[in-house]
């Protein structure tokens, strides 16, 4: 198993050429470890047969769905030994202080495999956003325990969260705004459209953060719930592309392979399309956050990153609301199109494709509806002439 | 490819990004004092052809016709990156359209590849100068999609080919000087097989051009009649029999990387963005929402060309995934162009090239035919499930 690479953020690709985007691509270690995360999580795990996390991200969805989290938890603990829930930590709270890119490539995994748990929440959203509010109590507090997978966090922030996913797995459960940060009690469990996602409502607690400082801190966590909601869309994307693609060429009608009729081939390879031209938005997205992000440096925290210049938060919002966008439309067209390919099969629960298509319908308006990411693209596009043209 | 356009990305030249920034400067500076105040005649009528060709020239002299080329037939030895920058530079400063698209952007590659020394010599510089300007010749009456039912042919002769048919739909037949295309020099072989890849001239005896007039009304394209056209052995490329492979090549190139860079949509979509500021109500949200996907389109194809430059310069190839760009260009432009058209409203319909938006029209025309050639988007989707995603034939 490969670990986390732990790319220094902003240096993924090196420096980009004048004028141009930051080149969109994985480097070999993050190819890497991204094959290390697929074969963790894929059902042909190396885990011990009818050991708690046999059968893979599937499988634990399948459990968890029906209140037995135990097989979702070893998955878990696995990504932690891998590094991957320490990935948004920064060092000096006990994490590997990875760029976003490395992020992403853990959530496009968790996506694929259809991992239950609050992915966006944990790995991403509340390490962003503890550390950006630099209240060192504050982290040492939570920090060095969700780096090391002891503890799982979520949180709700009404009106776009309005529940804290998975909160009952949750050690920290918080209920954010931009005016504070409080701590939170589970309440009322409401079912989701996908089974392995549980809802909860939250009960105002202490708060743990207030004043304008807040709102900066969780603007980023707002960008890094995006970005990882993004990434897990495109992997769920990818995944019904590719269960639809096997399923065409072994279903049999009219003496031939359904794949082999064009009227098949032709939705398949749009669905195609879509997915190859999101991949560029996201991984850019990711690199524009490395480049200029409030945390961006090794050690994290507010001042200790590069100085963004006064587009570079900008640009960052602009680019995550386009991969956001551009993620969810290319899932959604992949999952209709799966769900019509495999006909009535497909719209089982017993079939795996159900995992998939039910995280697709909740993932889509997760973290920003489509209609408020491109409002926030189109005012960024609209506040200076520069960033239309680039 | 042997002595073909440089591959590096640019990146490794000890510069950094210096010489790129230097470059960029360099082209904007130089359009900026160029480029043509008001937009030149439509380059398929007589006049604007030859203005174009005038154009050309002025590139040309100023070494910016063929950049990506090596020096020795008129170009800069530009990495990739470069070419990606000059395109983009190109299209933001609303520079005329190549009347030499052909012959530099699907010829070109084809005899850097497949070419003989002597025809690269002979053939790329008045190219890269629009002395000569290239037609294609690949369509006919009964081989469109289904280009290996080509029933052209060419006979041998001494010294040479002697060519009889008829083909259709030639880009800028109507005007050009020469032709290149694929003939069948076997007519016992059976589709693909025997058939050659040849040039041949637009005014050599026993040519017939008959302009075929658009959606605009100019003859962008013809139809070639030929009777018994000569064509010397020297303009053969590659061997005989080999032209599908050759073309297939060509094809390639044609729907991937230098048929349509990104500079222009991403040009295109940020005049999108700035006719929304203008002209928009911001209350049309349905509106906004298209605005925002044709950016976000543009910008997509931009990072994914990036992307691609990459992957060639570690040794990477082309292949069937150009298919997923072409179909991905031809239908943001037909999105792009339309949503343009929809925020113009009544005022889209004129036809008057020298209003400030007229470009919009003629730029939607133009992007209609986009799903249509360069082989059409159905055959690319056919390519995708088939080769890319290995659905069964």
């Amino acid at each position: 198993m490969t670990a986390a690479p732990v790319t220094p953020p902003g240096q993924a690709a090196g420096p980009p050429p004048a004028g141009l985007p930051p080149m969109p691509v994985r480097s070999a270690e993050q190819d890497q470890f991204a094959a290390s995360l697929h074969d963790m999580l894929g059902t042909s795990a190396a885990a011990a047969p009818g050991g708690p996390g046999a059968g893979g991200g599937l499988a634990a969805a399948r459990r968890w769905a029906d209140g037995d989290h135990e097989p979702g938890l070893a998955l878990w603990r696995s990504l932690a030994d891998l590094g991957v829930t320490g990935l948004a930590v920064p060092a000096r709270w006990g994490g590997l202080g990875a760029s976003a890119m490395d992020l992403v490539v853990a959530c496009e995994e968790a996506g694929h495999h259809a991992l239950p748990g609050p992915v966006a929440e944990s790995l991403a959203a509340v390490p962003a956003l503890l550390t950006a509010l630099g209240d060192d109590r504050l982290c040492h507090q939570w920090l060095p325990g969700l780096a090391e997978g002891e503890v799982i966090a979520t949180l709700a922030a009404p009106p776009g969260l309005p529940y804290a996913l998975d909160a009952d797995v949750a050690g920290l459960v918080l209920l954010a705004g931009p005016d504070a940060v409080r701590a939170a009690a589970a309440g009322t469990r409401h079912p989701s459209v996908d089974p392995a996602r549980w809802l909860f409502e939250v009960t105002a607690g202490p708060a743990l953060a207030e004043g304008p400082a807040v709102a900066a801190a969780f603007a980023r966590a707002f960008d890094l719930g995006a970005l990882a909601t993004a990434a897990q869309l495109l992997g769920t994307g990818r995944a019904l592309l590719e269960a639809s693609v096997t399923h065409a060429g072994q279903r049999t009608q009219f003496g031939r392979p359904i794949g082999a009729f064009q009227a098949v081939q032709h939705h398949l390879a749009d669905v195609a399309i879509a997915l190859e031209f999101a991949r560029p938005l996201l991984y850019a997205a990711a690199l524009t956050l490395a480049d200029g992000g409030p945390d961006g440096g090794p050690d994290g925290g507010p001042d200790s990153g590069p100085d963004r210049g006064p587009d570079g938060g900008l640009d960052a919002a602009r680019d995550i609301s386009a991969a956001k966008v551009a993620c969810a439309d290319a899932a959604h067209r992949a999952a209709r199109t799966a769900l019509q390919v495999h006909g009535a099969i497909g719209y089982t629960r017993e079939h795996d494709l159900s995992l998939w298509l039910t995280k697709v319908r909740a993932l889509i308006p997760a973290w920003g509806t489509q209609a408020e990411h491109r409002a926030r693209v189109m005012a960024a596009l609209t506040r200076d002439e520069e960033s239309a043209w680039n | 490819m042997s002595d073909g356009p440089g591959e590096d990305p640019g990146e490794d030249r000890g510069e950094a990004g210096g010489g790129i920034a230097a470059f960029r400067a360099e082209v904007a500076d130089w359009l900026a004092a160029h480029v043509p105040a008001r937009p030149l005649p439509s380059v398929d009528t007589a006049e604007g052809f030859a203005r174009h060709r005038d154009w050309e020239r002025e590139l040309a002299a100023a070494r910016l016709a063929v950049v990506s080329w090596p020096e020795r037939y008129g170009g800069r030895d530009a990495s990739l990156l470069e070419w990606l920058v000059f395109e983009e530079e190109y299209h933001a400063a609303a520079a005329p359209v190549r009347v030499g698209q052909n012959g530099l952007f699907l010829l070109a590659p084809t005899l850097f590849a497949h070419g003989t020394d002597d025809q690269r010599d002979r053939l790329l510089p008045p190219m890269a100068r629009a002395d000569e300007v290239w037609a294609q010749a690949w369509s006919e009456p009964d081989a469109g999609s289904d280009m290996a039912a080509i029933r052209s042919s060419a006979a041998r002769t001494d010294g040479g080919w002697l060519l009889s048919g008829a083909k259709t739909w030639s880009s800028r037949a109507a005007y050009a000087d020469r032709a290149f295309g694929l003939f069948r020099t076997d007519p016992d072989a059976e589709r693909h097989r025997g058939l050659t890849y040849l040039l041949f001239d637009l005014r050599a005896d026993g040519v017939t051009v008959r302009p075929i007039p658009q959606l605009d009304g100019e003859p962008g394209f013809a139809e070639i009649f030929l009777d018994g056209v000569f064509v010397p052995d020297a303009d053969v490329v590659g061997a005989p029999g080999e032209g599908w492979r050759i073309a297939m090549s060509t094809a390639s190139h044609e729907r991937g990387l230098s048929l349509r860079s990104p500079g222009r949509f991403t040009a295109a979509a940020a005049r999108l963005v700035g006719l929304w500021r203008r002209a928009a109500d911001p209350a049309d949200t349905a509106l906004a929402d298209r605005v925002v996907d044709a950016w976000i389109g543009a910008r997509a194809y931009r990072l994914h060309t990036l992307a691609t430059v990459g992957r060639l310069a570690a040794g990477g190839a082309i292949g069937a995934s150009a298919s997923l760009g072409k179909v991905f260009w031809s239908e943001l432009d037909l999105d792009l162009q339309e949503t343009a058209l929809d925020l113009l409203g009544p005022q889209a319909e004129v036809r008057d090239r020298e209003e400030p938006d007229g470009r919009w029209l003629h730029d939607y025309l133009f992007s209609l035919a986009g799903p249509i050639y360069a082989g059409t988007n159905e055959i690319q989707r056919n390519v995708i499930a088939q080769r890319l995603l290995g659905l069964p034939r």
